[in-house]
């Protein structure tokens, strides 16, 4: 240990004729930071700007080596012709329509349940926020089995509500993120709107859900990204192919177009291009709720 | 808390009975969805149901077999657990190094947080064809980049030795999510505890061995938790990128649960297999937890020694 102490101390730092080289030191570290931060975020970037560069590439100029990372010729065309390859129009409204149910059903739920966690005083209430964080560990597999034959019993196979239906029931995770937020609102303004004739609901709605803007949006990304990419769901519950989602649709263009690898990783990027939009657009959203609660995106 | 209703005052009473309101839709899904499910999967372990034929008692039979008959149970339970054990603390580590080097009041931090984060918000098929392709044996980034230094590598995917070590590598690619929240834990640590340890004498790694890493103990001891289990539920890459092969060296658990129950339609041992990773989370979180008091510090508890 002796040997950074002597490099620390302060008294040191102010000794004169060091100072040169105590600042020079300093200014060498920060650019040995830099260099092992940009070597990163390369790594971390490469299969992105590969995955782009492959769909822009025709089948022989996918197996030159090495490899070209910015095309010749690049082949904007590659995008239309997934679209006429397969329904992809038609997987990514499926999509859309399972993921925009999705995220209106935990908006709602989650707000709700939230509000009895945060704000109100009724008996149970810690007991069952208890139950709610413990179920937090208990995998979906469990409980798969018997839904899968619930919903056959009900004649829902095939159909998009075992995909929807779960999330408007809230769900511990997202939960326990806007409980977490609407504690940090001050009480008094809930007192302060009873004085004034509010109704529990209208704290709720007036109050609580207006100053929650970015708790909500986090919530309604996160369920974004899992609807849009949850492949597990539609895989066990959707069989027809006009009811596929994106998921389904390019596992299927997998098994058929094994080998053309330009046309994957263009299928593959149009799949990933919604959740990248609201990455930019709404990052601070995601950085938030993942700093309240420790879920990751 | 033990007031009997009736004597509770109008407003009192009201607020009771919203609360209620406001919690049913979670407290209808849990009975819905998780508790009535649970106790039905509890009766299916001790059925064999295919779901054409009505369901049929069959003791302990099931789980006699997947505990000493069914040699791919403990394959699949191997390769989960090879898997957890390895990418949860590389990517902890490597998610931890990288927010400490954030954490330097260095120019730029935004750019640095957003191109580290941006992987970990992508998933699922898109991510698995597009890492398939990455590790392709011929024209694949890597190989193609081996190639340019004359190494034939390995079909990565395809070479039983390098299939899981290829999963593992990948699930590193999802580190951002992590640093975010360390990044969010380490800026949470007072200057003035740096500040006190440097004028005590404390080098850099002193500093980083007893000062900061202790204060941010939560925040790990949570991520190792929710990293276990979520690395314990693996599936969409081990479907897509190598359907558990070769020999199975990446059949992961819930590969082999989904096998059983939407394959071979034997619903009554997938239920036993759901039981038992249940049952294999639980014990791996209540060892993390009980360790924790050796190792997790919160601020404001005096150390036991």
């Amino acid at each position: 240990m002796s040997l950074e102490t002597q490099v620390q101390r302060p008294s040191q730092i102010a000794a004169h004729h060091r100072r040169g080289s105590y600042r020079l030191r300093k200014k060498f570290g920060k650019i040995i930071i830099h260099a092992v931060l940009i070597a990163g975020a390369a790594f971390l970037m490469a299969p992105l700007l590969w995955m782009f560069s492959t769909s822009l590439k025709s089948l022989g100029t996918v197996m030159v080596i090495p490899p070209e990372w910015i095309p010749e010729e690049p082949l904007w065309s590659n995008y239309a012709e997934i679209f006429q390859v397969v329904p992809f129009g038609l997987y990514i409204r499926n999509t859309a329509f399972v993921t925009l149910a999705d995220v209106v059903g935990k908006i709602i739920s989650c707000s709700l349940v939230a509000f009895a966690f945060a704000r109100l005083r009724w008996r149970g209430r810690d007991t069952l926020f208890i139950i709610m964080l413990a179920t937090m560990m208990l995998p979906t597999q469990v409980t798969l089995v018997p839904q899968f034959v619930i919903y056959r019993y009900l004649g829902w196979i095939d159909t998009y509500f075992p995909l929807i239906l779960p999330n408007w029931f809230g769900g511990p995770f997202l939960t326990f993120l806007l409980r977490q937020f609407f504690m940090s609102i001050p009480l008094e303004l809930d007192d302060a709107a009873r004085i004034d004739g509010a109704t529990i609901f209208g704290i709720y709605w007036r109050i609580i859900l207006p100053l929650s803007k970015p708790g909500l949006a986090a919530v309604g990304i996160f369920t974004f990204n899992a609807s849009w990419n949850d492949f597990f769901a539609p895989l066990i519950y959707l069989h027809s192919r006009e009811r596929y989602t994106l998921s389904l649709g390019l596992r299927s263009f997998q098994d058929q177009n094994y080998t053309e690898w330009h046309l994957l990783m263009a299928a593959s990027l149009v799949a990933m291009v919604p959740v990248l939009l609201i990455f930019f657009v709404a990052q601070k959203y995601f950085i938030q709720g993942i700093v309240f609660t420790g879920i990751k995106g | 808390m033990t007031t009997n209703v009736h004597r509770l005052s109008p407003m009192r009473r009201n607020e009771e009975l919203a609360g209620w309101l406001f919690a049913s839709p979670w407290i209808l899904g849990f009975l819905l969805f998780t508790a009535g499910p649970m106790l039905i999967s509890a009766g299916f372990a001790f059925s064999e149901y295919n779901l054409l034929q009505p369901a049929q008692w069959v003791g302990t039979a099931n789980i006699e077999k997947a505990l000493t008959g069914d040699p791919l149970v403990w394959q699949s339970l191997k390769v989960t657990t090879i898997y957890a054990f390895v990418s949860v603390p590389l990517q902890i580590v490597f998610g931890l190094i990288i927010a400490l080097l954030l954490n330097t009041n260095i120019r730029g931090l935004q750019y640095y947080r957003t191109i580290y984060y941006l992987p970990s918000v992508l998933s699922g098929v898109a991510v698995a064809l597009l890492w398939r392709w990455i590790y392709a044996p011929n024209y694949g980034l890597i190989n193609a980049f081996l190639a340019g230094f004359g190494i034939q590598g390995p079909g990565w995917l395809s070479d039983a030795r390098w299939a899981l070590p290829s999963l593992i590598g990948m699930s590193l690619w999802h580190v951002g999510g992590g640093i975010v929240i360390y990044l969010a834990g380490l800026q949470g640590v007072p200057t003035e505890t740096y500040e006190a340890a440097e004028v005590d004498g404390a080098g850099w790694l002193t500093r980083f061995w007893h000062v900061t890493i202790p204060l941010i103990t939560p925040v790990l001891f949570y991520q190792l938790i929710i990293g276990i289990i979520t690395a314990l539920q693996v599936f969409t890459q081990a479907l897509i990128m190598t359907n558990g092969g070769p020999h199975d060296s990446t059949l992961f658990f819930v590969l082999y649960l989904y096998r059983n129950a939407f394959q071979f339609f034997k619903m009554g041992y997938a239920s036993v297999l759901a039981w038992i990773l249940f049952f294999y989370i639980l014990l791996l979180t209540l060892l993390v937890y009980r360790s924790s008091s050796v190792w997790v510090f919160y601020s404001g508890e005096v150390k036991r020694s």
